[in-house]
């Protein structure tokens, strides 16, 4: 288990537990790195890396910037609504042309699914999937199943439930696999709507009464409205949604137990979840952002490969 | 694969004393300075200069740590395989303090310069010491020598030094091995 399986970070979909459980082990070293007076390391000072971002971003491009820099990786931003993608060029095109600048890996966010794979095959560079379509998205699976491992130890027979928007989340699938590997039980719960056809197929249960389910669960972790990915209207209005499937104070209270609260962001406060309940002790929405740049120190580290230079 | 034991437990174990002893010489009681053991193979002789310390030198308080140098080494990417990191037990600042190194042998130095710049990320010592139980002699690719050394070896290139610990049988013992 001395290195990852696989080449490049497309999903969790390739990646099998002794990849996730070496991803973690190494995330630990960069979480005591990250808490140190100096909070960076020269392992990837030969390594350059393009942050090619086709979509909005906050959290994941900042988080993603931060470990480059932590790893004192070069890097290279690039955003599409700055650039020659408006002038027509391929997606193809505009890699070959930022790799020809000699850049050894690149972290893509696309809204087309499918777009990191593309490339892996077409172009001379390590891949890293951050977010296609509402395909994957495998740094936001990785950091959460690392951030409930810290909260309560092992996954194996836990019950996590999965809130909301599952139809056009990427985190959902990739949480699915990579909670299923390691031994978890998953739910979905959400609006008939935003639950994808088939998806009992991938061993999930589905339940539509949020309270049941989390009567259920261990964990929650409350989806975002994708309101960018809705082209026609999926439930009735917010305050329906937000009656049905919002997490609020009074429900937890319900439940006589403690379950651990989470949340990728950006949080649409008083939708999905109320202000109160995600700045309470039990939401650990803070630390899986801090999480994010310990997991993806470790999964650029583990991937940053041989220069064949030397 | 043959093994020639160059220390046994015993002679060893009178080695480790006097390195604990001319520790004591440089730094008294010990206020100031920082005894940090390299992983992986330098925590074993640190826990044992510590303990040696406490009991036959009455040093209560010593300040020491277990230090990972993988992520500051400077063959990263040359090798096939991934450098995998061994953990760092280390909550210690050192701003301003003696820092004494403790590993078992001193081969290149490659490790050692990785320890200068890793300790550095926790803060700028007054002064750092370097203790090994074993140097090997005519091997050095970097201008790096030891304060403290327990046993001085020449080998050939193809002949490795290793210090076991704990074997069931002999103890500790500092042995070379011939590929």
């Amino acid at each position: 288990m001395n290195s990852l399986s696989v080449n490049h970070l497309l999903g969790i979909k390739y990646l099998n537990l002794n990849d996730l459980e070496l991803i973690f082990k190494t995330a630990d070293n960069f979480k005591q790195v990250i808490n140190r007076p100096i909070k960076k390391v020269p392992s990837l000072r030969d390594v350059t890396i393009a942050n090619l971002f086709f979509e909005n971003s906050t959290r994941t491009k900042l988080s993603f910037e931060l470990a480059e820099k932590r790893l004192s990786a070069d890097i290279l931003n690039f955003s599409s609504s700055q650039s020659s993608v408006k002038k027509g060029e391929s997606l193809i095109d505009t890699v070959n042309n930022i790799l020809a600048m000699k850049v050894d890996m690149v972290v893509i966010r696309h809204s087309n699914p499918g777009a990191p794979h593309l490339l892996s095959n077409e172009v001379d560079a390590t891949i890293i999937n951050a977010g296609d379509g509402a395909h994957e998205h495998p740094t936001q699976a990785l950091l959460d199943s690392y951030s409930i491992r810290q909260e309560i130890g092992s996954l194996k027979n836990k019950n996590i439930l999965i809130v909301g928007d599952i139809l056009h989340s990427r985190v959902a699938l990739s949480n699915i696999f990579a909670l299923q590997l390691q031994g978890a039980n998953v739910s979905v719960c959400g609006p008939n709507t935003l639950i994808p056809k088939y998806i009992e197929e991938l061993g999930v249960k589905v339940e539509s009464n949020l309270d049941k389910a989390l009567k259920w669960c261990d964990v929650a972790n409350m989806l975002r409205l994708q309101n960018e990915r809705m082209s026609e209207s999926f439930f009735p209005s917010v305050r329906e949604y937000r009656k049905y499937y919002g997490l609020t104070k009074e429900r937890l209270n319900k439940l006589n137990k403690e379950i651990v609260i989470m949340h990728p962001g950006p949080i649409n406060r008083g939708v999905e979840i109320t202000s109160e309940v995600a700045d309470s002790k039990n939401s650990i929405i803070l630390d899986q952002v801090e999480n994010g740049v310990a997991i993806r120190m470790a999964v650029i580290y583990l991937l940053a490969k041989k220069n064949i230079n030397h | 694969m043959n093994k020639t034991i160059l220390l046994d437990d015993k002679q060893l174990r009178i080695s480790v004393d006097r390195l604990a002893c001319q520790l004591t010489e440089n730094h008294n009681d010990f206020k100031d300075t920082v005894l940090v053991g390299l992983q992986p193979r330098g925590k074993e002789l640190c826990d044992i200069i510590v303990n040696i310390l406490k009991d036959n030198h009455d040093v209560s308080n010593i300040s020491y740590g277990y230090l990972d140098i993988t992520f500051f080494r400077d063959d990263f990417r040359r090798n096939e395989d991934v450098l995998l990191p061994n953990s760092t037990d280390f909550k210690l600042l050192v701003e301003d303090k003696q820092v004494v190194f403790i590993d078992d042998v001193l081969y290149t130095g490659r490790t050692i310069r990785a320890a200068l710049t890793a300790i550095e990320t926790f803060g700028r010592p007054k002064s750092i010491e370097l203790l090994v139980l074993v140097d090997r002699r005519y091997s050095r690719e970097l201008p790096i020598q030891p304060d403290y050394k327990g046993i001085q070896v020449d080998v050939y290139d193809n002949q490795k030094v290793n210090v076991c610990w704990d074997d069931n049988k002999l103890g500790n013992y500092i042995y070379i091995e011939n590929e």
